[in-house]
């Protein structure tokens, strides 16, 4: 054969699983993201850093309980630390964080778990997600945020669920 | 090697050559110097930061120089690293590789000599901030952390002296032209051409956010800034840049490793289409850095997400195409088998091992990107020690050891000096690669179990139980690296001082198996290419600026450092 068409071959022979394995990939992605639901943040709205205090929900941040199992979780992310700092959920609830910034950028992720967000002034940050295994899970920041960073570390507590009835 | 003989007759010619280039081998020369100047100061910082994460403190003896402590030397170390060393290397490679490949000076030498100007002034006006410590603010520079002006400004000199190379290379580009009414493009010159058209387009993106947003509000002139609508604009250039550093190492794996493999590229029209594919691809997929970030919604951090598996596509071109050439200079050295031919590969020759061993690290370090660039599986390393042992396998290998393989021999070229030890430079690439193995893969792990980046760890109140065994790994990598480090620059002082005066000639183009011939001349023609990658820009980028423009907070600047 001629050896110029042999190159070819082996061109096309790249080629084919080049585009086949990220298109794979890619399903898989859209897969978990929409049908699954592990869902990156998106755009929940802004928020005037200057009028927090005044504002719902930042004017009361805490854990608050929706519903058995359902919580809702409203954090303030300030130089150098979280507002509350320590976040404390029986095992198996369902956990909607809303976060924001008081003045720069701060990260806010949990460890061994999906929730990992940049916490930006003027924006909401908003992610949702169970936590299974008890244990104390620390919450760091994860963006330079100033002298201080470092020192800015936070605390997930889950205790063992209060009903010894249903799981496992 | 080939060019080992080298008959007296084209020693001449290299001197006569060298003579109508020395304009163009001084610029190179300069721009170099600086980039490794700015990667000594860079690199010390980085192993001050290993070993403060293991408890031991190098900032409080230098802080009557430096004051900012860990931070500010973070922030030396990134901008000297990722901005100054990169760009520099880069404006002074693509001078030579351009002007050596169509065979034609600068078209405006004074042009040449204001590019270079504008950069180093640039540089110097960021410097006094950031060495006076009222710009850690690190190389990202997230408003609302709010940096002294200069600083911003002086970068802004620096992206806009680069744009200056660009009109040089179109202009060079026509005058070629005009001479070779129907040939093909060289492929050096092309690829140097695509790089810089590629790098002018994606910088709008932090010329915009410097000019109409950073400057004037560090200026005092705005009363604050939008600080999403910063991070997209940065994110729109600060994607496409690692392209703008990885390609010149590119350039070098296609038109001179084979070369010096003894072999021949595998395919031209195959290397101009994965150019081109980056020339389109490269900016539209900006968002993918901010998948976590709110305020921009899923579905375009999803289309960004497919088009950025998009740019795989090329890369794993360039895998195919390079390492196919290798095999092609490995069977021509006598080499036989799917693999043995590998040992017949030229592996003391200092300058190409040391390319290929930063080729070998960054397959890893791609397969890496894919992951980060894998939407919701980001979540899971999103600004952790992951994305820095990610990009040290990229840019701090792939790319920094692919540019000290290139001095190797380009630096003995320019000066018409021998490279002092060549035994040295294989010592120096084999240290860096293992050193960076090291490193890399133990800040991949750290980052695994959650480890911030950026993060003064040694100095944390806890450091978490899990990664005290690991963290002693990372200053063994960052030691070992430092060591290579030390080599090279010895290697390369010796070099220029006391190496042996001698015509060290070029390593010529390498010639391709399959010419630009069998690829269609509408790969030479840039308008159709320039329309698509302006529409892409346009569809993946607009709706989001306008809501964000729309939406504008005046956020005031904070100084937390």
């Amino acid at each position: 054969m001629n050896r110029k068409y042999l190159g070819y071959l082996f061109e096309i022979a790249w080629i084919l699983p080049s585009v086949a394995v990220p298109i794979a990939f890619m399903v898989a992605i859209v897969i978990t993201a929409f049908a699954v639901g592990i869902a990156v943040p998106g755009d929940a709205g802004r928020v005037d850093p200057k009028a927090l205090s005044t504002t719902a929900p930042f004017d009361q941040p805490g854990l608050r309980e929706l519903a058995p199992g359902r919580y809702e979780a409203v954090v303030i992310a300030q130089l150098f630390n979280f507002s509350p700092g320590e976040i404390e959920i029986p095992a198996g609830s369902k956990v909607t964080f809303i976060v924001t910034s008081r003045d720069v950028i701060h990260g806010y992720k949990i460890e061994k778990s999906p929730i990992n967000m940049m916490v930006i002034p003027g924006q909401i940050s908003r992610m949702t997600t169970t936590f299974d295994t008890p244990g104390e899970y620390y919450i760091y920041c994860h963006e330079y945020c100033g002298a201080g960073h470092h020192l800015m570390v936070g605390k997930l507590i889950v205790t063992p669920a209060k009903t010894a009835s249903t799981n496992r | 090697m080939a060019t080992a003989r080298v008959s007296s007759v084209s020693i001449t010619a290299e001197r006569a050559e060298v003579g109508v280039f020395a304009t163009e081998y001084r610029l190179t020369g300069l721009n170099m110097l600086i980039a490794f100047i700015a990667l000594a100061i860079g690199g010390l910082f980085g192993v001050m930061q290993a070993l403060q994460y293991n408890g031991i403190d190098l900032y409080k003896p230098i802080s009557p120089i430096l004051r900012g402590g860990y931070y500010q030397g973070l922030a030396l170390h990134g901008v000297l690293n990722v901005l100054v060393f990169t760009t520099f290397f880069i404006i002074g490679w693509l001078t030579f590789v351009t002007s050596r490949s169509l065979g034609i000076p600068l078209a405006s030498r004074a042009l040449g000599w204001t590019t270079f100007g504008v950069m180093t002034s640039g540089l110097l006006i960021a410097a006094l901030p950031l060495l006076l410590n009222n710009a850690t603010v690190l190389f990202t520079f997230y408003p609302p952390l709010k940096a002294d002006p200069l600083f911003y400004i002086g970068l802004t000199l620096v992206v806009v002296g680069t744009w200056l190379l660009l009109i040089n290379q179109v202009m060079m580009l026509r005058q070629w032209r005009a001479a070779n009414p129907t040939a093909r493009i060289p492929l050096p010159a092309f690829m140097a051409i695509v790089t810089m058209t590629m790098w002018v387009i994606c910088t709008f993106g932090v010329a915009t956010e410097m000019l109409f947003l950073l400057i004037p509000w560090s200026l005092g002139l705005a009363p604050g800034t939008d600080p999403v609508l910063a991070r997209t604009l940065f994110w729109f250039t600060g994607h496409p840049i690692v392209y703008f550093w990885l390609l010149p190492a590119y350039i070098s794996w296609y038109n001179f490793v084979p070369q010096q493999a003894g072999g021949r590229l595998f395919s031209d029209p195959m290397a101009r289409v994965a150019f081109i594919l980056f020339l389109i691809l490269s900016t539209p997929i900006g968002m993918h850095h901010q998948y976590t970030d709110p305020g921009i919604s899923e579905i375009w951090k999803l289309i960004h997400a497919i088009f950025t598996f998009g740019v795989f596509f090329p890369s794993l071109l360039t895998f195919f195409n390079v390492v196919a050439s290798l095999e092609n200079g490995g069977r021509a050295r006598g080499g036989k088998g799917w693999l043995v031919w590998v040992f017949s590969l030229p592996w003391r020759e200092p300058s190409f091992t040391t390319q290929v061993l930063a080729m070998i690290l960054f397959a890893f370090g791609g397969a890496g990107g894919l992951i980060n660039a894998s939407y919701n599986i980001n979540l899971v390393v999103h600004n952790t020690s992951w994305i820095s042992g990610h990009f040290h396998l990229t840019v701090g290998t792939a790319v920094t050891l692919s540019f000290m393989g290139i001095t190797y021999w380009l630096v003995p070229h320019l000066t018409g000096r021998r490279l002092w030890s060549p035994t040295m430079a294989l010592v120096q690439a084999w240290t860096w690669f293992i050193g960076m193995g090291i490193f890399a893969h133990w800040m991949h792990m750290l980052g695994l179990l959650s480890m911030p980046r950026r993060t003064a760890i040694g100095a944390m109140r806890e450091i978490h139980p899990e990664w005290e065994p690991l963290l002693p790994m990372v200053a063994v990598g960052a030691i070992i690296m430092f060591i290579s480090a030390i080599l090279y620059y010895l290697n390369m002082v010796l070099t220029i001082t006391a190496g042996k005066k001698d015509t060290v000639p070029m390593v010529p183009f390498a010639r391709a198996v399959s010419g630009p011939e069998d690829g269609p001349r509408v790969l030479d023609n840039f308008k159709p290419w320039l329309a698509i990658a302006f529409t892409l820009i346009v569809i993946n980028y607009t709706p989001t600026l306008i809501r964000l423009v729309s939406e504008m907070q005046f956020i005031p600047g904070i100084r937390s450092w």
